[in-house]
């Protein structure tokens, strides 16, 4: 008894939990469809890669999981959110493509028939433009002491733009074999793959786990989490947290860049109207549904994690009922809002006092019909 | 005799790894101010919660008046509907508020829908009036100091309170005059026949307001007294659980300081543009230095201005002979360590650890990148816990799960982690029961016995005169004097404080 509610009591409990009512309810949806559960968790081989369901939902979750990574900082150091992730996903990735075609993308048709700078080149700078944003966001949180949100809705709406500007209005495309490698799967000359998992999940993965050793082997992830819980006693201590503010929007910008290579490799190109578009709120989500609070402070990047990989698996459900793209949202904001209920410090006091109103009008009704 | 107010009877409230009360029975009479004393962590601030509904209990009974069915409340507002309005340990107003909003915040008068906000400034200024603090009413409350918002919060229980007042520690960052104040409404109320229940660690108070003592120890009831029958030492003795002598002397006269001896931190002209008057002051290693004087006169401003909080806009300051940049890192670098006043708004990061809030300055001051090693860590934060009697249940726990006066001694634990070279100590015996505040007035003189410099500023005038080898003292926002040797008396202090005879020249 005492071991369950100790066991409900653990941060990851919840986050745990949303994560396998949403696995369930995928299972119900593909009894209902096919008769038996078995579908969804077949995973097989074929021409060098694995597939299924479960592995779908990873390997879709995976610029989720980066997103999220970064948010999570971001949400404990400042309480605020940056909203401004998607259309870093699409800038960086436009900016890189423009760079690995460089003056011949438009002569070309807006196709990269062959890397004019290397590839290497192309995804630095990527990932240089998204830290460049996020230093941007930094500077107007840390420095001018603009809300969070107001501050990256700059970006929200002006990042997009941007990217438009650089993309030359067009859907820019790259027909090297090699792109498509980091959103699907690593191959040789001959187009066999080399590795049968997706190459997206080792990039989400190996985001998740540097940053998880680089907080847990520093004094970072203290240092991130005094900052957001009492900003006064951290500077009394020496922290020095306008710099650990910049510094938290710079690797969520660097985070939404990687996102966005992953994003545009699936692809083999540039929409600069569509990358990355509405995750920067699936990936506010991921950080609420993980137990995090938004109000900032003591975090939980495993939880951030679960709760990215449950929102992909939401999506995933959702689609396979058929509903549309347009109707998604509409679903989550129903999640959101189950979420942020049942995390309300407020709900339990309120249930009790519901349940002692229910007791007495119970009783009264009783007592009314009881001597009469 | 008239029925009780309250009758609490065998109280049984469990947290994760302590009891806090263990079948605690409490009666509190119409026209009589009941002292609730203990050590901290005792459990006074928890029973108070308990009755109130801010806290839910497993065990007991609650009874309110002659009656006999026993009542739960659920909400402190539930406990407001009942006549019973409290002050809490840690004021929970709204600091952006303004402070007529704070008074009726939940209980404005309206008339058909809306607001009467005019009717609202009017009673407000006139509930401040009554307390005797004269401030714009429609100023947010974070503009005022932690007294004023003290005197706020009082203000808006007494002006609800119908039956039971309840204050826990409400004195402790007022000063003298404002706590006459207080004693007098407090004796008002009572002779209208309410109970007050008045939780404090300051021996003297109860024994001017109090009639009647309830002791917890550890949880439990230790006993419960009439006044006359418990003379200080018994009551020390009764909360403790053994004799001790907390008035014994512990100063030790330290050698004086040559004229040779580099100071430890030495300012010259340190001043702020609207706020301390550039001021002297040379503290040598091996010596308390004491900083005296009302509430608002600067002390605290001195502290911070040398510490580098707060930036100074002229002088110089030097430690140890080197001049020093004005960052609190710097100063933290350099081997300065600052235990500020307010302890919930500079000191607690609430949701982190007891361990992590020990070693968060040293951990600082080695760099984000040294992380300090786990055993280190614990090592640390074990060795403090224990010289200071930190009760906790774990190292492990967040510290806004411990007692006021636990969680000022994990901020004190931090400070003292540095070693530091020079320690500044703001009211560093806040809430601090009357057990510990001897301790830590002993580990000041033998931290500066063993060659630390440390400042001190206190409230207490006797506790300074226990611990300190000079005193310098404030005035108005600039030094005025400087007492040392002989002149170090009760009397001497006061006069220089009020700016009586010993007007600066
Ligand atoms: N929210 C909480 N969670 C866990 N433990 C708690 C919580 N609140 C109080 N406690 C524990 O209950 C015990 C009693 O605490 P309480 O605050 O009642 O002490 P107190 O007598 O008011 O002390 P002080 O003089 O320091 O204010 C302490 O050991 C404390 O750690
Ligand atoms: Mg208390």
């Amino acid at each position: 008894m005492t071991r369950l509610r100790a066991l409900t009591r653990h941060r990851l409990f919840f986050p745990l939990v949303c994560l396998l009512l949403v696995l369930l309810l995928n299972v119900v949806v593909t009894v209902a469809t096919t008769g038996s559960p078995g579908p969804f968790f077949q995973i097989s081989l074929t021409n060098g890669a694995l597939n299924g369901p479960l592995v779908t939902i990873l390997n879709r979750s995976s610029e989720l999981v980066i997103l999220a990574v970064g948010m999570t900082i971001v949400v404990s150091c400042s309480a605020g959110t940056d909203i401004s992730v998607g259309a870093v996903m699409a800038l960086s990735g436009a900016v890189s493509i423009w760079l690995l075609g460089f003056g011949e993308l438009k002569d070309n048709g807006y196709h990269v028939e062959s890397y004019v700078v290397p590839y290497a080149v192309g995804l630095l700078a990527a990932v240089a433009v998204g830290a460049l944003c996020g230093a941007w966001n930094g500077f107007l949180v840390s420095k001018l002491k603009i809300q969070p949100m107001v501050a990256t809705l700059v970006l929200y709406t002006g990042g997009r733009g941007i990217a438009k500007v650089v993309a030359d209005g067009q859907i820019d495309k790259v027909d090297v074999a090699s792109y498509k490698w980091l959103g699907n799967f690593i191959q040789d000359a001959d187009g066999h793959n080399l590795m049968p998992i997706p190459t997206a999940i080792f990039i989400a993965a190996a985001v998740v786990a540097v940053t998880a050793v680089v907080l847990r082997r520093t004094a970072l992830g203290m240092n991130i989490q005094a900052v957001g819980i009492n900003n006064k006693a951290s500077r009394l201590v020496g922290l020095r947290s306008n710099r650990i503010v910049l510094v938290a929007y710079i690797f969520c910008g660097a985070c939404a860049a990687i996102a966005g290579i992953i994003a545009t490799s699936r692809i083999g190109g540039i929409d600069a109207n569509n990358c990355g578009k509405m995750l920067e709120l699936d990936a506010i989500l991921a950080v609420a549904l993980g137990g995090n609070s938004l109000a900032g402070g003591k975090f939980s990047l495993s939880g951030s994690v679960i709760g990215a990989v449950t929102i992909q698996a939401l999506t995933t459900v959702l689609y396979s009922i058929n509903v549309s793209a347009d109707q998604l949202p509409l679903f989550k904001a129903i999640a959101v809002i189950v979420i942020v209920v049942l995390q309300s410090p407020d709900l339990k006091p309120l249930l009790q006092r519901a349940g002692g109103v229910f007791r007495r009008l119970a009783l009264s009704a009783k007592r009314a019909g009881g001597p009469a | 005799m008239p029925d009780p107010l309250i009758r609490m009877r065998g109280i049984t409230k469990r947290f994760p790894g302590v009891i806090a009360l263990d079948g605690v029975d409490f009666t509190l009479q119409p026209g009589e101010v009941h002292a609730l004393m203990g050590e901290n962590g005792a459990g006074k601030s928890t029973l108070v919660k308990v009755l109130t509904g801010a806290e839910a209990f497993e065990e007991g009974k609650i009874f309110l008046g002659g009656s006999d069915t026993p009542i739960v409340n659920h909400s402190p507002q539930e406990a407001q509907t009942r006549g019973i309005s409290t002050v809490y340990q840690e004021v929970n107003l709204c600091p952006n508020l303004s402070v007529a909003e704070n008074l009726f915040v939940g209980r404005q008068p309206r008339r058909l829908a809306f607001v009467r906000w005019g009717e609202i400034r009017r009673r407000a200024r006139s509930i401040m009036a009554d307390i005797g603090v004269g401030i714009d009413v429609e100023k947010p409350l974070e503009s005022y100091s932690i007294a004023v918002q003290q005197m706020v919060a009082i203000g808006r229980a007494i002006d609800m309170a119908a039956q039971v007042l309840i204050l826990d520690e409400p004195t402790s960052s007022l000063n003298e005059s404002e706590v006459r104040t207080l004693f007098e409404l407090v004796r008002r109320l009572k002779g209208q026949g309410l109970g007050i229940v008045f939780i404090t660690h300051f021996l003297e108070q109860v024994y001017e307001v109090c009639d009647r003592i309830t002791v917890l120890r550890n949880g439990r009831l230790a006993g419960e007294y009439a006044i006359e029958t418990l003379p200080r030492k018994d009551l020390v003795a009764a909360m403790l659980g053994r004799a001790f002598d907390d008035l014994a002397e512990i100063r030790v006269a330290g050698a004086a300081p040559t004229a040779t001896t580099v100071p430890t931190v030495s300012a010259r002209g340190l001043g702020v543009h609207g706020g301390v008057k550039p001021f002297d002051l040379n503290i040598y290693p091996g010596e308390v230095y004491g900083l005296a004087g009302l509430l608002g006169s600067g002390r605290t401003e001195v502290a911070r201005a040398v510490y580098g909080a707060d930036s100074h806009d002229t002088g110089t300051l030097a430690v140890k002979g080197k001049p020093i940049a004005c960052s609190p890192r710097d100063s933290l670098k350099a081997g300065l360590a600052f235990c500020p006043e307010s302890r919930k708004d500079e000191g607690c990061v609430a949701e982190l650890t007891v361990r992590e809030n020990i070693v968060l300055a040293e951990q600082t001051k080695r760099g984000a990148f040294r992380l300090i090693p786990r055993d280190e860590q614990e090592a640390i934060a074990g060795k403090y816990a224990d010289l200071l009697q930190i009760k906790t249940a774990s190292l492990e726990t967040p510290i806004k799960q411990l007692s006021g006066g636990n969680q000022q001694k994990v901020i004190l634990a931090r400070w003292l982690a540095t070693q530091p070279d020079f320690l500044i100590l703001d009211e560093p015996t806040r809430g601090i029961d009357i057990g510990t505040k001897t301790e830590i007035q002993k580990l000041c003189v033998q931290l500066a016995a063993a060659g630390m410099s440390v400042l001190f500023i206190s409230s207490e005038i006797d506790e300074m005169l226990r611990t300190c080898g000079r005193i310098g003292v404030m005035r108005d926002l600039a030094k005025v004097g400087e007492l040392s040797g002989d002149e170090l008396s009760s009397s001497a202090v006061m006069a220089q404080i009020a700016g009586g005879r010993h007007d600066e020249a």
